[in-house]
């Protein structure tokens, strides 16, 4: 029992971080209807800028800087790749952000040369017991500015204007435009706070390991499904399928095998698209041939 | 590309392979230099054409599923392993002769390729794209852990025999050379005669207004699993060559990151065009080749830091953002791909000097 338990509190904290990625992707796909199947490398490049930033100035300038650069990352991204392919169909999207997720390794492998980076230690990583079930206080950490992360995000979209621009662009870009929303201007604005977020997510991952490396942008991976469970346009769905996948995989992993861990996310994926393919939260427009 | 003077009065004219005897005549000059290149090309380049041919049989696939029928797929590689063990385990615990187990090995990606595909076929959109993209980890953890007895798992993984063909081993660059490029001349024609025919017509209308498609009589499931199906047993076949070529398997060698770049190619050899495919596999593999042929005389160029056990990591990353580049240019500055560059280029030339 104690087993399970443990597995059950290391799965949701996991998955939180999942969510985290998978809200970024939800948060581009929302607005631009351009699936992003580069999140983990920006993830990875976020990191790796973080790391060596906070190499140089001390680890408080050093995370403002870094998630000031990649809010300036997704902003470059959205006006050079995706910019050009507004109108173009969503096949030609795909294999852009296919592309721009083998450029951005290829930068990571020669900007940082694929070794792992050390983090600080910003937060020990001492255990709580509760019980007998023991927490890491990172974990705990990260779970915790995960959740706030998502809190803040339901205040941005329902209350700023950005945010309800954002939400209008999402339902039709032309009334949107005809309703004086500046549509580009809110497709960079998107791309931003997506690599802002995954930032976020690249340093809470960095604490948790000790360190990023390049094979980080498997749980970039990990975050597809999480996205399609929880529903393509829904930003709770993307914390519930981030949650659902980190806890299945956990259990998976420790009750029946150790190998299922990789391959579990992929199973519900696929079982997510036999049963309920808008996922759980996502809108029910689905068309069957 | 048809010449001043060339009509076609006939549907069958205007949809023939080779219109004029330019066309027959270079064709001929084409394969005779294929059949005269091994006396005098080095083990090197018989080797990269070897590849490029085995790639272009696999991203003639993808180019049908992707080009014609609109579909995305990323379980290409998963495919090929699958084709590729399908071979290899047939040859040497069933016995089967190679061109048995060649066939077979198509059929076992192509089935493979159907499990996957029937659930999200039904749906509109890029659910195919995440489906495959479970394929692409579902299938090498099936290799490795379901049986490892027999397939290897991951290390020491499979050794594959080389072909053998009415007691003939081909077990030299030279042979396989030969033997790759039959069987890719013979897959191009085939998926030639796919495109050129109903179903080719059927994907191209599915893949432009799959509603006009419906209306029109064609059953879009029935057709989007076809396209799929085939796109699988090219991705078999050619996993089998390649297995048969290296001799060695293991299921890192049939990554998810390799079917990104099958998509790559086929992005930069032309959507539509079954020539593209083969454009598409030879640009980015000479570029690969280019790469690590350039990366021994880049090191000395590298800062006393970054050189010794650093530069190969600078090396591959610059194989990926080569790669990653020329997709994203590409979609930006020439979305119809090398073979749409290649017919303005003959028009251009052909109508010297009142081109521009």
């Amino acid at each position: 029992m104690v087993f399970f338990l443990q597995l059950t509190v290391t799965g949701i904290l996991t998955g939180s971080i999942y969510a985290l990625i998978a809200l970024g992707i939800v948060i581009i796909y929302k607005a631009t209807r351009v699936f992003n199947f580069a999140q983990g490398e920006v993830l990875i490049i976020s990191g790796l800028a973080t790391t060596t930033f906070i190499s140089f100035f001390g680890i408080a300038i050093g995370l403002i800087s870094g998630l000031i650069v990649s809010f300036f990352l997704g902003l470059i991204i959205e006006r050079l790749t995706l910019r050009p392919l507004i109108g173009q169909p969503i096949l030609a999207t795909i294999m852009m952000t296919l592309g721009l997720s083998w450029a951005l390794r290829g930068v990571g492998s020669i900007g940082w040369q694929s070794t792992i980076r050390q983090f600080p230690e910003i937060v020990s990583h001492s255990q709580i017991m509760i019980g007998e079930v023991g927490i890491s206080r990172i974990h705990l950490i990260a779970f915790l500015v995960s959740m706030t992360v998502f809190v803040l995000f339901a205040i941005f979209f329902k209350k700023t204007k950005l945010g309800l621009g954002m939400r209008a662009t999402a339902e039709n870009h032309q009334f949107a435009q005809s309703t004086g929303i500046n549509v580009k201007g809110v497709f960079a604005m998107t791309w931003a706070i997506s690599c802002f977020v995954a930032c976020i997510a690249a340093i809470l991952l960095g604490c948790i390991g000790g360190g990023i490396s390049p094979t980080v942008s498997m749980i970039g991976l990990k975050a597809f499904p999480a996205v399609i469970v929880g529903g393509l346009e829904s930003a709770p769905g993307a914390v519930i399928g981030g949650l659902a996948i980190g806890l299945l995989e956990s259990w998976a992993g420790g009750l029946i095998h150790p190998s299922l861990m990789e391959v579990t996310p992929y199973f519900v994926l696929l079982l997510v698209l036999f049963i309920r393919p808008y996922g759980l939260f996502g809108l029910v427009r689905i068309e069957r041939v | 590309m048809k010449l001043f003077g060339t009509f076609d009065v006939r549907y069958t004219q205007c949809t023939a392979i080779f219109r004029t005897l330019t066309h027959k005549i270079t064709f001929v000059v084409f394969l005779l230099v294929l059949c005269f290149l091994p006396l005098i090309a080095g083990e090197q380049l018989l080797s990269l054409l070897t590849h490029i041919a085995i790639t272009s049989i696999t991203v003639l696939g993808l180019m049908i599923l992707v080009g014609y029928a609109g579909q995305i797929s990323l379980g290409q590689s998963a495919f090929m392993a699958v084709g590729a063990y399908a071979s290899g385990l047939l040859i040497t615990l069933c016995g089967f002769p190679f061109l048995l187990a060649l066939p077979c090995a198509g059929l076992a990606g192509g089935l493979a390729g159907l499990i996957f595909g029937i659930p999200s076929l039904r749906l509109k959109g890029f659910y195919l794209a995440m489906a495959t993209l479970a394929a692409s980890f579902i299938i090498p953890w099936l290799i490795v852990w379901v049986r490892p007895d027999i397939t290897g798992g991951v290390y020491p993984g499979l050794t594959v025999p080389p072909p053998v063909i009415f007691g003939f081993t081909f077990n030299t660059e030279t042979s396989m050379f030969y033997l790759v490029i039959t069987i890719t001349l013979i897959m191009i024609y085939l998926a030639k005669n796919i495109t050129r025919t109903r179903i080719g017509r059927a994907f191209v209308a599915i893949r432009d207004n799959d509603l006009a498609a419906e209306v029109l009589g064609i059953n879009i499931f029935k057709y989007k699993l076809m396209a799929f199906f085939i796109c699988s047993v090219y991705a078999g076949i050619s996993g089998a060559l390649w297995g048969h070529w290296q001799r060695a398997l293991n299921p890192e060698h049939f990554t998810l990151m390799d079917s990104v770049w099958y998509l790559g190619m086929v992005v930069v050899g032309g959507l539509g065009s079954i020539m593209g495919a083969v454009f598409g596999a030879a640009f980015i593999r000479i570029l690969e080749y280019f790469v690590t042929a350039v990366a021994p005389i880049l090191e000395g160029w590298l800062p006393e830091g970054l050189a010794g056990g650093y530069a190969i990591y600078i090396f591959v990353g610059l194989g990926a953002l080569t790669f990653g580049m020329s997709m994203i240019l590409f979609l930006i500055f020439q979305p119809r791909g090398i073979n749409h560059a290649w017919r303005v280029f003959l028009a251009s030339l052909r109508l010297h000097p009142f081109s521009d």
